[in-house]
């Protein structure tokens, strides 16, 4: 059970009060009518599946409903850090 | 290989069964094979089996780190069947079936497969619509599927909770008699020592760490522990390590590796003869013959490779199970684990090349890969042999996800996902 800490509430919550979004940090193409079909694929469907740190979106969905990032080994399944939305993860896997 | 049968068993009782062969060797790999394949679970000893048998290529290792069958293959609620909703789906999984029907005679071991049938439950009006609609997409394909009504359910589950004071009714279901389970364990045992039989070394304990390249084909794989292994081609059958192998290779997969968890109750007598699927209150349930029940959950909403699931998943399926089986909310929970899945964007498998020569990948399989284990190994064998897709395999090419040919089976078949 994952005891997350919600960067706007500032306070520990249980998992079930939240939803997990999938890779953050996605940027939608800048110019999508130049995209080639390549491009599209990878924004729409290849994200990032690594064995160790990986940035999540994830949502607050029985709490403030507010959209954050979390840092997280995928093996041991720590939490490394939680930070708001448009901030930089200070926990990378080159750090 | 000894041919096993009643008469063996009776032979060996005399030698109170001490003089058993070994059911398969336990070999040092050579430095070139013409095919490697990296994952020994249960679709990988498939492939390297029907490599064997049908394209006569026996020069073939496969490489697992662990041992066999000890990853997916032996964590899954072992349900086969093959009432999937669109053609390219329905065909992959009708052939498996297909096989399934005659595989312990083929493999001369007793896989235990049952076809005892599957229900998948409609619980709204939508659920009933999306499943007249798969029945009758199910019986144009030539598969054996039927829509029945709540008295039709009551009566193939008499236990069940089908009144309607319960918070969910059931509504209907779908039906498919062929459907059924198979041993799981015995699937990968089988597998492997037929395959050991014609030739195939089967190298356990042996993890690839590198895949060598020259250029832009790969030409072998180093292993932690015999160092380089060559081969002309390599498949990749490593269902949740997918992305970390393709990640060797320098190329990304468009699939996400989540736990997908089962448990089983302590034995109890026969009460449940068949197995009972539901999306809307999403559990499944069926019995193995040893008595336990066998109950799947629905994957955990992040990325993990821990093998363990999270506890809300476990409360809320055995929620639906009491749901459906109010008569088993005093039954107790003897174990409960964790496979990692790796699941694409569509629900689909992925059969395929890559943008590397010679190297293929049979992955994406999600939360349903064990009903496939033969048709899986089959077509991908096909592929393996000739360097190119099989004609069932070509939808599930990894390209797909680039030029928006998708074989959509999210949430349309009755997937539990």
């Amino acid at each position: 059970m994952f005891y997350i800490h919600c960067p706007y509430c500032d306070e520990h919550r249980e998992e079930e009060e939240f939803h997990a979004k999938g890779q953050a940090h996605i940027a939608r193409p800048l110019d999508p009518d130049a995209c080639t079909d390549e491009e599209w694929g990878n924004f729409l469907y290849f994200r990032a599946n690594p064995r160790g740190i990986h940035h999540e979106l994830w949502v607050h969905a029985a709490g403030c409903r507010k959209f954050f990032n979390i840092t997280r080994d995928t093996q041991t399944y720590a939490i490394l850090e939680t930070y708001r939305l448009g901030e930089q993860p200070s926990v990378t896997s080159q750090s | 290989m000894q041919k096993y049968s009643g008469f063996g068993l009776l032979k060996h009782a005399l030698s109170h069964h001490e003089n058993w062969q070994r059911v398969w060797r336990n070999p040092k790999p050579k430095k070139h094979y013409d095919v490697i394949i990296v994952g020994g679970g249960g679709h990988g000893l498939a492939t390297a089996y029907y490599l064997a048998k049908v394209h006569k290529v026996t020069n073939v290792a496969v490489i697992e780190k662990g041992y066999l069958g000890g990853g997916n293959t032996a964590r899954n609620t072992t349900i086969v069947r093959s009432n999937y909703l669109w053609d390219e789906a329905a065909f992959l999984y009708e052939h498996a079936m297909k096989l399934w029907e005659g595989l312990a005679q083929d493999l001369n071991y007793n896989l235990m497969f049952s076809q005892r049938g599957v229900l998948n439950l409609g619980h709204t009006l939508q659920d009933m619509r999306d499943i007249e609609r798969r029945v009758n997409a199910n019986r144009l394909n030539g598969i054996d599927s039927v829509a029945l009504d709540t008295a039709g359910v009551q009566k193939i589950v008499p236990i069940m909770d089908c009144t309607s004071r319960a918070r969910y009714p059931i509504l209907g279901a779908s039906w498919q008699p062929r459907a059924g389970v198979a041993r799981h364990d015995a699937v990968a045992w089988g597998f492997a020592r037929a395959a050991d039989a014609l030739g195939v070394d089967l190298i356990q304990q042996c993890e690839v760490d590198d895949i060598l390249m020259q250029n832009g084909n790969a030409v072998g794989v180093n292993t932690k522990q015999y160092g380089e292994i060559h081969a002309d081609r390599i498949g990749c059958v490593v269902a949740g390590n997918s992305g970390v192998v393709a990640k060797m290779a320098g190329f990304e997969l468009p699939v996400e590796s989540h736990p997908l968890q089962a448990l089983v109750s302590e034995p109890i007598r026969p009460i449940l003869d068949t197995v009972v699927m539901s999306n809307q209150v999403h559990g499944y349930i069926s019995q193995s013959d040893k008595g336990d029940l066998v109950i799947g959950a629905g994957i955990d909403g992040y990325n993990g490779y821990g093998q363990r699931g999270s506890y809300p998943t476990i409360e809320h399926t055995l929620q639906a199970i009491v749901e459906m089986f109010p008569i088993f909310s005093r039954v107790r929970m003897n174990r409960q684990w964790g496979g990692i899945v790796d699941t694409t964007p569509d629900a689909c498998p992925i059969i395929s090349d890559t943008p590397i020569g010679n190297l293929f990948f049979n992955c994406g399989w999600g939360t349903g890969g064990f009903k496939a284990t033969p048709g899986s190994g089959h077509v991908f064998a096909e592929t393996l042999a000739k360097g190119e897709a099989n004609a069932l395999a070509k939808p599930f090419s990894m390209f797909r996800f680039h030029n928006g040919a998708l074989v959509d089976e999210h949430g349309a078949a009755g997937v539990a996902h």
